[in-house]
């Protein structure tokens, strides 16, 4: 299954391996800072609707 | 229902909420198959071995690099003209995706480069603007960092974006202008005689549409990030003063 890349293998590898860690990075980092800025702006909602 | 109506931060949140899972998942499936089929699929090429299979990141990351700038453009031009908070924000969140995808395009070259050209870099019209447009991406990025008011900061932004659509469009057109220098001819044209094979043809047009999708979900996940942070400073403010 695995094709036989030849006297280029560790081209393929490194292209294909620093695009999937620099894809994955954007996308853990873009979730997770979605996720803290939603709970930060939820606890200020419910502050303020505490306070009135 | 009028475009400009998504310019209601309300009315944006409700409608990428409900759209942006399936573009997340679809570029997920896209993706996975067109590399699958690319890498695994696809014979080695007659002049370059497997190396071959390095278009199928190479070239769909190039265009997005190129293409998140537009889209950048685009949106900058709508703040100036319309001062549409959402289009700022867009803007200001697609610039991280274009440059992580300028990033692979030049690593990826870089890569190909040295068993193809005898060397990782040359100062080549292509490479040239390519690296050009990063720096206008960490430049753009820093501006919006450095200033604190949002709307200073989105005018000052939207303007280095005007400037720097010339290196994009520069990048993109560059081995046309200029006929010398290491990069080839792009590898897909409207003119079927001149793209590659159809072998190879395929799998990258589905990389390509996973790439697309890829960027429009993680423009919308982020663009309801900076809406919300932008709202979380707002109150924040209201409170300070009451």
């Amino acid at each position: 299954m695995m094709p036989d890349l030849g006297k280029y293998q560790n081209e393929v590898l490194a292209s294909y391996g620093v695009t999937l860690l620099l894809l994955l990075g954007l996308l853990v980092l873009s979730w997770y800072k979605g996720r803290c800025v939603a709970k930060a702006l939820r606890e200020v909602e419910e502050r303020r609707t505490k306070n009135g | 229902m009028s475009l400009w109506e998504y310019a209601n931060p309300k009315l944006f949140m409700q409608t990428s909420g409900k759209y942006l899972p399936w573009f997340a998942g679809l570029s997920v499936i896209t993706l996975v198959s067109g590399m699958i089929w690319g890498y695994f699929l696809t014979p080695e090429a007659e002049n370059f071995g497997s190396s071959v299979k390095i278009i199928y990141i190479h070239v769909p990351a190039a265009l997005m690099a190129i293409n998140a700038w537009m889209m950048m453009l685009v949106t900058s031009l709508v703040w100036l003209i319309r001062r549409h908070h959402v289009s700022a924000l867009a803007a200001k969140a697609a610039a991280p995706i274009g440059m992580t995808m300028t990033l692979i395009a030049l690593f990826t070259g870089a890569i190909w480069g040295q068993p193809m050209w005898g060397t990782y870099w040359a100062w080549d019209p292509r490479l040239t603007s390519f690296l050009i447009l990063f720096l206008f991406y960490l430049g753009y990025i820093a501006l919006w960092e450095a200033i604190d008011d949002p709307d200073t900061a989105a005018d000052l932004t939207s303007v280095l974006c005007l400037v720097g659509s010339v290196f994009a469009l520069l990048s993109r057109y560059a081995v046309n202008f200029w006929s010398q220098g290491l990069h080839q001819a792009a590898s897909l044209s409207v003119d079927k005689e001149e793209h590659v094979s159809d072998v190879y043809y395929w799998p990258l047009l589905l990389c390509i549409a996973g790439f697309v999708l890829l960027f429009i979900a993680l423009v919308l996940m982020r663009t309801r990030t900076e809406i919300r942070s932008r709202r979380m400073k707002a109150l924040i403010a209201r409170e300070r003063v009451a």
